[in-house]
C-alpha cells in the first residue's frame, strides 16, 4: 500500500466452532460419529421428538474448562444455557441450546490475540441437498442426517485483535495446534470439527473507530480462510476508496469462484429470541472439576515453542514452526531422545542432561538446531498435510542421518538424498550410505580429495588465473567439476577451502 | 367393583379377592363405551404383562394425560398436528407407574398442548362433566378428570402448568394434586411450559392421590430438572387439624376487590370449609401474598413463550402432520403449522414469540420473571407464619360449553387462584368441598415445596369430615 494516499488498516475477528470429541453428544448418550450411514446415532433428544429432554454431557462440560483453561480465561462459576429460536429442517428442536450473556469463559489470550468468549453449544444436524450441484440452489431435495445433531460445540470467540489475513491463518494454525494438544477435537477443517468465521472491517491506518463489519462463513480451510478475508479487505477498501458504504452483511465465501456472495437478508436478519433453556439447570463450575480440567493441561504450543527456543536455542520461527503443529514437534522431540538415546534407556531424560551440561552454547543445542532444520526437508518430501510419525521414516533414523550430517560423515547433498530414498523406501540411513558408497570425501581421509581437486585446477587453467587475481566469483566452474566428480559426497566448502588453498588465494586476502 | 378407590381395588387383589385381569376388562369396558369423550385411545385388549398382584398398585390400571409419550400409543397431545403419532418411548412417570404395577387403560383427552381451562381446545372435541352433560369438566386435564369422576378409570395422571390437573378435579368432583416443581421428571411429557409443566394424580380421594404420587416422583436422569424427593410419600392418617395454620390470601379471595370474582355459591362453600377446618382444630386467619394478584400476567408472559419455542418443533420434518406449501419451506412450514394448530394454540405461540422478541424482551419477559421471584418470596414469607395456603381452587362450578370460548380473558380468569403456586414450584391440591348448585367446588390447599406428605394429611383430615360424595356422577 505504499504510495497510496491513504493506508488501511484490517481489523478481524475470528468465530470458531470445534467439535468436541467426547464419546456421546452434548444432550444425550448418541455416539459421536463421522461418516457412518445416516441416522443411525439418533433418539428422541437428537431427533427433537415431543417430549425429549436435555441433559448435559459433563465431558463436554471438562473439555470446555480444558479450553477456557488453555486460553486463559477466566472461568464463570455459574453459567447458564439458553435457547436461540429459529427455524430450519436441520434443528429438530426449532431452537439450538448455546450459551448467551453467561457463557463459560470470558476473556482471555492465546498468542497475540485476545480472547472475548468460549461458550458450550449443539452443532445442527447435517443437510445434504440431492442434486447436481450439491447446493441448495437447484437441488431436487434435501435430506436431513440426525447424526450430527446434538454434537458438542465449543465457539471460541475473539476480540478483534487479528490485523491481517496471513495473521488470521497463522493465528488459526496456532489455535488448532492447541485444541489438539489438548486432545479435545479433531480440529479437520475439511470435515467441519473445526470451523472457521471471522468478521472483517477496514479503517484509516491509526484510527480507533471500527468500520462496518461483515461477516465471513464457510471458509473451510486455512487457504479459504486466508483468501477470503484477503479478498474481502480489498472489496472494501475499494468501497471505501469510491466513496460508497459498507453494508453490514454475512457473505459466503464461494472456494470455486474465490468470490464472497452476500447470503439473503432474510437468512441473516434473524431475531433469535434467546431465552434461558428452561429443561437445563444452571451450570456450575466447581473447584473439583477446575482441578480436573486444570490437572489433564499438556503443555501447550506457545509454552512448548518457547521451550524449544529458550531451551533448545532454535530461532524463534522454527520453534513455532515445530510446536504449532504438533505432531511436528513431537517428531523433532522424538529425533532428539532417539540422538540422545544409545547411552541410557530413557532418551529425553538423557537429553534433557545433556543440554544442561552442555550448556548454552552446548552441543545439545547444536544438535537440536541441526535436528530442527532438517523437518521442513522431511516435510517437504513426505507432503505437508502428513505426519511424519506414520512416514517411512522413523524418528530414530532421522536422527542417524542428521548425526551422520553432523559427524562429517555425508555431506549435505548426500543427506538429501538419502532422505528422499528413505522418504521413498524406508531403510536404515547408514545402511544406504555404505551400500552406495556416499560417505564423505574428506580432506584429512586417504588424500582422494585433494587428488581430484588438483585435477581440477588444472582442467581449467583460465579459471584458476582468475581465482588467483582476486575474482572469486571464477571459482564456480572449478567447484562444480569436483562435485560432479564426486557425486556429491564432498562437503562444498572444504572443496572451496582447498581449491583457494592450492590456487595460493586465501579468503579475505584478494591478490595475496 | 367401581365403587372401589383405587387403593381399596389393590388391597382387594392383594388379598386375593379380586382378579386384576377382571378389574381391567371391567374398566375398558365401560372406557370403551365413554360418553364423554374422555378418552383418545382405549386398550384394545388386556395389557401385554399379566398384572402382578403383588406389585404395589396390584394391576389397578391407570389412565393417562394424552400428551404423555406412550410407546406404540398415540400420543397427540390434543392437536391436530400430532394426530396418530405413535412415539417409540415412554413417559418416565408413565414407566414409574407400570412398572409399580398399574397397566395402561387409556389415553385422556385434553386441552391442545394443555392450553386451556375446559378442554375445549381438544382438536378431537370437548370432554363433558359427568356432573352435567352440557358443561364443561375444567382443562387442560379434563380427560382424566372427568374419567375419574365418572368411574370410567379408578385413577389417572394428568399435568398442571397453572392449574390444569387442580381447577378440573375440582369442577368434576374428585381430587387433583399438583407436585412440587422437579418431583416428577418431566421426560417424555410433551411440553407446554418447561420451567411450570409438572405431572400429578387425578384421583378419587386423597389415599389415591398419595398412593399414585409415592410412585410418580424421584430423580431421573433424563431430565436436569428433577429431583429427588426427599423422604417417601406416606399415605396420609391424620384425624384432625390441631395446630395447623391456614393462611387465606386476602389478595386472591379478598373481599369484593378480588379480580378472580369468586361466584357467591363457591364463596360459600369455601366459608364453610374453612369451618370445618376450624372445628378440626385448625387456625384460620388472612395472609398477604401481595404479588399474587400480578401471578395470571406474569403466567401469561412466562408460559406462552416457553410454549412458543417448545412447540417450534412441530415443523412437518420428521413428524406428526406434514401440508405441503405451495412454493418452499417456509410456505410448508406455514401450511403445516396454519392446519396443525388450534386458535389458541396460534395465540400463544404469538403472545409469546413478541414476548420474547428483541426490544420487548426485558419489558415482557424479563419483568415476567421478577413478578414470578417476587411470588415465590410472597409465599416463603407466608410459610413462615402459616402451614398452609388456602383457596377455592376456581372462581366457578363448571361452566357451560362455549360460555368462555369467545372470551379467551375470562377463560383465563380460572386460574386466577391455582398459577400463583406453580410460578413458586410448591405443591397444592385440590380437594372435594361440597356441592353448589349441584356442581361440585373445590377447596385448595398449598404448602412450601416438598410439603407433599403434611399436604395430604391435612387434605385427607379434611376429607373425611366433608364426606363429599361423588357418586352422582358414576352413572
Amino acid at each position: 500500500m505504499t504510495g497510496a494516499p491513504t493506508a488501511y488498516e484490517p481489523v478481524i475477528g475470528l468465530e470458531i466452532h470445534v467439535q468436541l470429541s467426547t464419546r456421546t453428544k452434548m444432550f444425550c448418550g448418541c455416539e459421536l460419529s463421522f461418516g457412518d450411514p445416516p441416522n443411525i446415532h439418533t433418539c428422541p433428544v437428537c431427533l427433537g421428538l415431543p417430549g425429549a429432554l436435555p441433559r448435559l454431557n459433563q465431558r463436554a462440560v471438562h473439555f470446555g474448562l480444558m479450553i477456557g483453561l488453555a486460553l486463559e480465561s477466566e472461568i464463570s462459576d455459574r453459567s447458564l444455557f439458553h435457547r436461540k429460536n429459529y427455524f430450519y429442517p436441520d434443528l429438530p428442536k426449532g431452537y439450538q441450546i448455546s450459551q448467551y450473556d453467561v457463557p463459560l469463559c470470558r476473556g482471555g489470550r492465546l498468542g497475540d490475540v485476545r480472547i472475548h468468549r468460549v461458550h458450550l453449544e449443539e452443532d445442527a444436524a447435517k443437510l445434504i441437498h440431492v442434486g447436481e450441484s450439491g447446493r441448495i440452489h437447484g437441488s431436487d431435495r434435501s435430506i436431513v442426517d440426525f447424526n450430527r445433531s446434538g454434537t458438542p460445540l465449543v465457539e471460541i470467540v475473539t476480540e478483534p485483535d487479528v490485523r491481517s489475513p496471513e495473521h488470521a491463518r497463522e493465528w488459526l494454525t496456532l489455535l488448532r495446534a492447541t485444541l489438539r494438544r489438548l486432545g479435545v477435537s479433531d480440529v479437520n477443517m475439511a470435515e467441519g470439527s473445526l470451523r472457521c468465521d471471522a468478521n472483517v472491517s477496514v479503517r484509516p491506518a491509526g484510527a480507533t473507530a471500527l468500520g462496518t463489519k461483515t461477516e465471513l462463513k464457510n471458509m473451510n480451510s486455512f487457504s479459504y480462510l486466508e483468501r477470503g478475508v484477503r479478498t474481502e479487505i480489498e472489496r472494501q477498501i475499494s468501497l471505501v476508496e469510491a466513496g460508497e458504504e459498507i453494508v453490514q452483511e454475512t457473505l459466503h465465501f464461494d472456494p470455486a469462484a474465490g468470490r464472497l456472495t452476500p447470503l439473503r437478508s432474510k437468512e441473516a436478519a434473524h431475531d433469535y429470541r434467546y431465552f434461558p433453556e428452561p429443561d437445563l439447570v444452571p451450570l456450575l463450575a466447581t473447584g473439583e472439576m477446575l482441578a480436573a480440567a486444570s490437572g489433564e493441561l499438556p503443555e501447550l504450543p506457545t509454552a512448548r515453542a518457547a521451550r524449544f527456543e529458550q531451551d533448545l536455542g532454535l530461532p524463534r520461527d522454527r520453534a513455532r514452526e515445530l510446536a504449532f503443529r504438533g505432531e511436528l514437534g513431537d517428531y523433532f522431540e522424538r529425533a532428539l531422545a532417539a540422538a540422545a538415546s544409545p547411552r541410557g534407556p530413557d532418551g529425553a531424560q538423557s537429553l534433557a542432561n545433556r543440554v544442561e551440561h552442555d550448556g548454552p552454547a552446548g552441543h545439545g543445542r547444536a544438535a537440536a538446531v541441526e535436528t530442527a532444520n532438517w523437518i521442513p526437508l522431511l516435510v517437504e518430501r513426505i507432503g505437508s498435510d502428513h505426519d511424519p510419525a506414520q512416514s517411512n521414516v522413523p524418528p530414530e533414523s532421522f536422527a542417524a542421518l542428521v548425526a551422520m550430517v553432523r559427524n562429517n560423515e555425508i555431506s549435505r547433498d548426500v543427506a538429501r538424498d538419502v532422505l528422499t530414498q528413505l522418504v521413498q523406501a524406508g531403510g536404515d540411513p547408514r545402511e544406504i550410505v555404505e551400500r552406495e558408497g556416499l560417505g564423505a570425501l574428506n580432506s584429512s581421509d586417504d588424500g582422494e580429495l585433494i587428488v581430484i581437486v588438483e585435477r581440477a585446477i588444472a582442467a581449467d587453467a583460465d579459471a584458476a588465473e582468475k581465482v588467483r587475481a582476486g575474482n572469486l566469483k571464477a571459482i564456480g566452474p572449478i567447484v562444480g567439476y569436483v562435485m560432479r566428480e564426486t557425486r556429491g559426497r564432498a562437503d562444498g566448502g572444504e572443496v572451496t577451502r582447498l581449491i583457494r588453498d592450492r590456487i595460493g588465494q586465501t579468503p579475505g586476502q584478494p591478490g595475496a | 367393583m367401581l365403587e372401589l378407590t383405587g387403593a381399596q381395588a389393590a388391597a382387594r387383589v392383594r388379598a386375593r379377592e379380586l382378579d386384576p385381569r377382571e378389574l381391567f376388562d371391567a374398566y375398558r369396558d365401560r372406557a370403551a363405551a365413554d360418553e364423554l369423550n374422555a378418552f383418545t385411545w382405549v386398550a384394545d385388549g388386556p395389557p401385554e404383562l399379566a398384572p402382578d398382584a403383588q406389585a404395589p398398585l396390584a394391576g389397578v390400571p391407570v389412565a393417562v394425560k394424552d400428551l404423555f409419550c406412550t410407546e406404540g400409543v398415540p400420543s397427540q397431545a390434543g392437536s391436530r398436528i400430532l394426530e396418530g403419532y405413535r412415539p417409540p418411548y415412554t413417559a418416565t412417570v408413565v414407566a414409574k407407574l407400570l412398572e409399580a404395577g398399574a397397566p395402561l387403560l387409556a389415553k385422556t383427552n385434553q386441552d391442545e398442548f394443555a392450553m386451556g381451562s375446559s378442554t375445549e381446545n381438544s382438536a378431537f372435541g370437548p370432554v363433558l362433566n359427568p356432573w352435567d352433560r352440557a358443561r364443561v369438566p375444567g382443562g387442560s386435564s379434563g380427560g382424566s378428570a372427568a374419567a375419574v369422576a365418572a368411574g370410567l378409570a379408578p385413577w389417572a395422571i394428568g399435568t398442571d402448568t397453572g392449574g390444569s390437573i387442580r381447577q378440573p378435579a375440582a369442577l368434576c368432583g374428585i381430587v387433583g394434586l399438583k407436585p412440587t416443581y422437579g418431583a416428577c421428571s418431566r421426560y417424555g411429557m410433551i411440553a407446554f411450559a418447561s420451567s411450570l409443566d409438572q405431572a400429578g394424580p387425578l384421583t378419587r380421594d386423597v389415599t389415591d392421590a398419595a398412593l399414585l404420587l409415592r410412585h410418580m416422583v424421584g430423580h431421573d436422569r433424563h431430565d436436569s430438572t428433577s429431583v429427588r424427593f426427599p423422604g417417601p410419600i406416606e399415605l396420609p392418617s391424620a384425624e384432625d387439624l390441631r395446630g395447623v395454620r391456614l393462611g387465606v390470601p386476602e389478595e386472591l379471595i379478598g373481599g369484593g376487590q378480588d379480580g378472580a370474582g369468586i361466584e357467591p355459591g363457591v364463596r360459600a362453600n369455601f366459608e364453610a370449609t374453612l369451618r370445618l377446618a376450624e372445628a378440626l382444630g385448625a387456625s384460620v386467619e388472612l395472609c398477604r401474598l401481595p404479588h399474587a394478584p400480578h401471578a395470571l400476567s406474569a403466567y401469561y408472559l412466562i408460559a406462552p413463550a416457553e410454549a412458543s419455542a417448545n412447540l417450534a418443533r412441530f415443523d412437518g420434518v420428521r413428524y406428526g402432520l406434514r401440508v405441503d406449501g405451495s412454493r418452499d419451506l417456509e410456505s410448508m412450514y406455514m401450511a403445516t403449522r396454519s392446519a396443525g394448530f388450534g386458535t389458541e394454540v396460534k395465540r400463544r405461540i404469538m403472545l409469546g414469540t413478541y414476548a420474547l422478541s428483541s426490544g420487548y424482551y426485558d419489558a415482557y419477559y424479563g419483568t415476567a420473571q421478577k413478578v414470578r421471584t417476587k411470588i415465590a418470596d410472597d409465599f416463603r414469607a407466608v410459610f413462615e407464619q402459616f402451614d398452609f395456603v388456602v383457596t377455592p381452587t376456581s372462581p366457578w362450578t363448571a361452566f357451560e360449553l362455549g360460555a368462555k370460548t369467545d372470551d379467551p380473558l375470562a377463560m383465563y380468569l380460572n386460574d386466577f387462584c391455582t398459577v400463583p403456586m406453580p410460578l413458586a414450584g410448591i405443591p397444592a391440591i385440590s380437594i372435594p368441598s361440597g356441592l353448589s348448585a349441584g356442581l361440585p367446588v373445590g377447596f385448595q390447599l398449598a404448602g412450601p415445596a416438598f410439603s407433599e406428605t403434611r399436604l395430604l394429611d391435612a387434605a385427607y383430615a379434611l376429607e373425611r369430615t366433608i364426606g363429599f360424595d361423588g357418586s352422582a356422577a358414576r352413572r
